[in-house]
């Protein structure tokens, strides 16, 4: 196996990090890096509970390598909370109950920051495609249909 | 009844949920120190082997592998019931199904520790392996047990009331037979244990997964033959439970063990396939029901005969099986009943809880033929379960005690919301209407264990700052039982949310609790929250009294302000406060609370399961449409009613509500575990197939309440009750739409297909026999 230095932004911060060919991102992001608000829920790209957005986009990063991220954008949920105060969608899930025991909310809130910012006013059907990835075991997902459109009204804070 | 509140029928949000947003939530394979050592599971090939050998030599050789356990390094069982215990952590002498663990290492990276399991060798003489209740209970089966000859764990046979004169006396009898798939709970978060050992003091601490703290405690103890004063047991935030957590699991143990061995931290996060083989889910079932209704729809009788396929181990299973007939009862009026329930082994992951404990699939079978008999009677589905209603205070024939039920008003509700009457036969082609009812246990009103310690116990602290600190064992695993509790103590004191801060889980802090089961939470520890500041509030008034000079009966208690009343003299919290420390510095109060002796049940063998402080009821109505080319069937619009007593946080309620109605939608649809000789067919997300966003309906949920005379606030339980209401309505609703009444969950587009070409066949059989005989002379 070899080790690479992979170069990206994690959350706007530099990474300079040596990392093995096969480290897939939800490793690197969690055991080398401490972001442990990214979530692994299976064996690989069943839950979405690992969802982050690499150049915007929403990837699971138990099926990414993370030697393939080199000079990519990455944020995870630690990165949305702008000086500590939650997102428009943070807040949302909180408040609407969007989220129960938390564990696939990181994956669910990214997936839905991803639409947002593709789609500021999703019908509800737009936000059961851009979710259908992301399963939850708690709130029969009625709750975070209503957390995404609430934070959809309320727009970005 | 209601009186006006500050906390208490607040829409509160979850106080640990910014944490969950944000990401700082921490879990337990979050929690691991950067040095701890990686523990992984060596599990058994076959379903079913006498155990010849486990040779762990070259395992042990390998550089940075620094224990290797097997069964030989714990061999005392455990198990959640005292009088049923069978299970090791470990493999011993046999293995029992496919996927049990039989060693394991700990190294100091995954792949070391992957190389090592590579580098056992097990030496094992297969057994013949059943895999259905069929095979193993012929009477040339091999004991899975030596202790259970014909693999029957428990055989329960109950009969109360006069059940031959309630059939007799019926003017219509039905019979059918019924068949669930088994299903597994599928919380989000994979099982995982963080266990660290303390050498030089002997000591341990395992961060888990658990519902149920306090029986890893006790088991670890046990299993490890340590003290119980030399562990603490930490429960970090948990990514769901659903009744998979309720036991202390193997890997628990294992641990534990690994940690001990190599004196020092071992992190053991399970994967995805492991935790579906841990397991512990509703059991493979098959329901004989047989029921008598009288021409006005009132039930006569009832007759059932319940076998669940139990798996390998005994686990929880003598109380699911008693659960599936203890709650034929407290629904409706049923005069007569006899109930034969068996319990059997067989090589396959021990089943255990799952949400709506034992009663789902009876409550299945109960409601659908309930709704075809009505059917023949010329009822409408309403007006059947309206003839059976039962009105509180009533004991059940099997002594459980019913103080309150609000069925008749969820009935109205959800008839109305779903425009029933004006909807049901009037829907498009394909559509179809069904409906249901359901109900389930505030809390077991006698413990596993019984130790006659109370069944709920908290403690508050309040010190120098203002700040009251609430301790409590009860697992808040996603369900909001920490937001329950603060709003409980707010509301008695008047205060604001902010003042207080919930301290859970942790043994070396917070008092003793059952655990997060049987939906006793909220029943249990929110009447023990409220006696805790009931207990502060009388030290403050106290000190109230003493500062200003009057007595306790002239002071209006105003939460921030306590005043004396008539007058405008009176004191600030934080005076109230600093009074009432210059006794004893920080103040300790203390609640406990314990389930009415009333409530406990009968007398009889197996009383206790079944028996509850308070239940809580459901109705619902589904909308489907059926897809007769393809046998897909899409759930278009869900409207439920649930009686829980008194919504002390309405938006928890919901969320609970939806949660469970949906998770019965999955039992419905399309979940189901599958062996291919002993192999888990579907350990993944991919083939164990859970709803995602896409086909999970709207529902519409409303709270009924009827105020339990014993609950907290009148408040009654809201996590698992409405579930089993999802089923029948589900199936009631395809007989609605095409006809057809499906006898087998779940109604996945195979099974429908099927019962569509057997009623073809059929129909074409009756036509051949109606036409030769009209031809014939």
């Amino acid at each position: 196996m070899t080790r690479n230095v992979l170069a990206c932004s994690v959350n706007g911060r530099l990474r300079e990090v040596a990392v093995d060919d096969a480290t897939l991102l939800v490793e690197f992001l969690r055991d080398d890096l401490g972001l442990t608000g990214t979530k692994r829920g299976c064996d690989g790209g069943e839950c979405g509970a690992c969802t982050v957005l690499v150049d915007g986009a929403p990837r699971l990063a138990c099926l990414t390598l993370a030697v393939r991220c080199a000079g990519a954008r990455i944020e995870t949920i630690e990165s949305l909370a702008a000086g500590g105060r939650m997102s428009a969608l943070q807040a949302a899930f909180h408040e609407k109950l969007g989220t129960q025991c938390g564990f696939c909310t990181p994956g669910m809130i990214l997936a839905a920051e991803a639409l947002l910012r593709a789609d500021p006013a999703p019908d509800e059907a737009a936000i059961r495609t851009a979710l259908a990835g992301n399963l939850c075991r708690c709130t029969g997902y009625v709750k975070i249909i209503e957390a995404v459109q609430a934070a959809a009204v309320a727009g970005p804070r | 009844m209601t009186t006006a509140t500050k906390s208490v029928g607040v829409r509160q949000p979850l106080v640990d949920g910014v944490e969950k947003v944000t990401g700082a939530a921490r879990y337990t394979a979050d929690l691991a120190p950067r040095d701890a050592l990686v523990g992984a599971i060596l599990r058994s090939p076959l379903a079913h082997a006498r155990i010849r050998g486990v040779d762990v030599s070259r395992a042990r050789a390998l550089p940075g592998v620094r224990a290797v356990v097997t069964g030989a390094d714990c061999p005392i069982p455990y198990g959640v019931i005292p009088i049923a215990q069978n299970e090791y952590a470990l493999a011993h002498g046999r293995v029992r199904y496919r996927g049990e663990p039989v060693a394991a290492v700990a190294a100091v990276d995954a792949a070391t520790a992957q190389a090592a399991l590579d580098a056992i060798v097990l030496d094992l003489e297969p057994l013949p392996a059943y895999f259905d209740a069929a095979t193993a209970r012929a009477s040339d089966a091999l004991a899975l047990h030596d202790d259970k000859p014909g693999n029957v764990e428990r055989a329960v046979e109950q009969a109360f009331g006069d059940v031959d004169a309630g059939f007799a006396a019926a003017a219509l009898v039905g019979e059918r037979t019924f068949r669930y798939a088994e299903v597994h709970h599928a919380m989000m978060e994979p099982d995982a244990a963080l266990a660290q050992w303390d050498a030089e003091r002997g000591r341990l601490t395992l961060h888990s997964v658990t519902q149920v703290p306090f029986y890893v405690h006790l088991t670890l103890a046990r299993c490890l033959a340590i003290d119980a004063a030399a562990i603490r047991v930490v429960k970090p935030f948990v990514g769901g439970g659903f009744g998979h957590r309720t036991e202390t699991l193997n890997l628990e143990i294992i641990a534990a063990l690994l940690a001990r061995a190599a004196g020092g931290s071992v992190r053991l996060a399970l994967t995805r396939e492991e935790t579906f083989l841990t397991h512990r889910g509703r059991p493979e079932t098959e329901v004989r029901l047989k029921i008598g209704l009288a021409r006005d729809g009132a039930i006569t009788a009832v007759d059932a005969e319940v076998v669940q396929r139990g798996g390998a181990y005994a686990g929880y299973g003598l109380v699911t099986i008693l659960y599936a007939g203890a709650l034929l009862h407290a629904l409706y009026r049923v005069p007569a009943s006899r109930y034969r329930g068996f319990r059997i082994y067989s090589n396959t992951p021990p089943n255990g809880a799952m949400r709506g404990h034992g009663t789902v699939d009876v409550r299945h079978a109960f409601e659908s033929l309930l709704d075809a008999m009505a059917a023949d009677l010329g009822l409408d589905p309403f007006a059947v379960r309206r003839a059976n209603l039962i009105e509180a205070p009533y004991r059940t024939i099997n002594d459980l005690q019913v103080n309150s039920c609000g069925l008749a008003q969820c009935l109205d509700v959800v008839e109305r919301r779903s425009g029933w009457r004006e909807r049901r036969g009037r829907l498009p082609r394909g559509h179809g209407l069904g409906m249901a009812c359901s109900h389930y246990v505030s809390g077991s009103a006698k413990p596993v264990h019984w130790t006659g310690e109370p069944h709920a116990v908290i403690h508050l602290k309040l010190d120098f700052d203002g700040g009251i600190t609430v301790l409590t064992g009860a697992a808040d695993i996603g369900q909001g039982s920490s937001t329950l509790i603060a709003q409980a103590v707010a509301e008695v004191l008047g205060l604001p949310l902010a003042r207080i801060t919930v301290v859970a889980n942790d043994s070396a802090v917070t008092p003793k609790d059952n655990g997060s089961y049987s939906s006793r939470v909220s029943y249990m520890v929110g009447n023990a929250a409220i006696r805790a500041a009931d207990d502060l509030k009388r030290t403050l008034l106290a000190a109230a009294a003493r500062r200003l000079e009057v007595d306790v009966a002239d002071l209006d208690w105003q939460g921030e302000r306590c005043a004396v009343a008539g007058t405008d003299r009176g004191l600030d919290f934080r005076d109230v406060v600093a009074e009432a420390l210059k006794d004893a510095g920080t103040i300790v109060a203390k609640g406990s609370w314990s389930t009415p002796a009333q409530t406990q049940g009968g007398a009889f063998r197996g009383a206790a399961v079944g028996s509850s402080a308070g239940f809580s009821y459901a109705a619902l109505v589904v909308e489907v449409e059926v897809d007769a080319e393809t046998g897909l069937v899409r759930v278009v619009d869900v409207w439920v009613a649930h009686d829980c007593g008194r919504a002390i946080n309405p938006l928890a309620v919901e969320g609970q509500v939806q949660g469970s109605v949906w998770m019965g939608m999955g039992q419905a649809l399309c979940e189901e575990t599958q062996y291919l000789d002993g192999l888990h067919a579907r350990a993944n997300f991919l083939d164990y197939r859970v709803p995602t966003i896409v086909e999970s309906p709207p529902i519409d949920c409303s709270i009924v309440e009827a105020p339990d005379p014993n609950g907290p606030f009148g408040a009654k339980e809201a996590g698992e009750g409405s579930l089993a209401a999802f089923l029948p309505a589900f199936t009631n609703a395809i007989a609605d739409a095409i006809g057809l009444r499906i006898d087998a969950l779940p109604v996945s587009p195979d099974r429908l297909l099927e019962a569509l070409v057997a009623r073809r066949r059929d129909e074409r059989v009756r036509r051949a026999r109606a036409a030769s005989k009209a031809v014939s002379p």
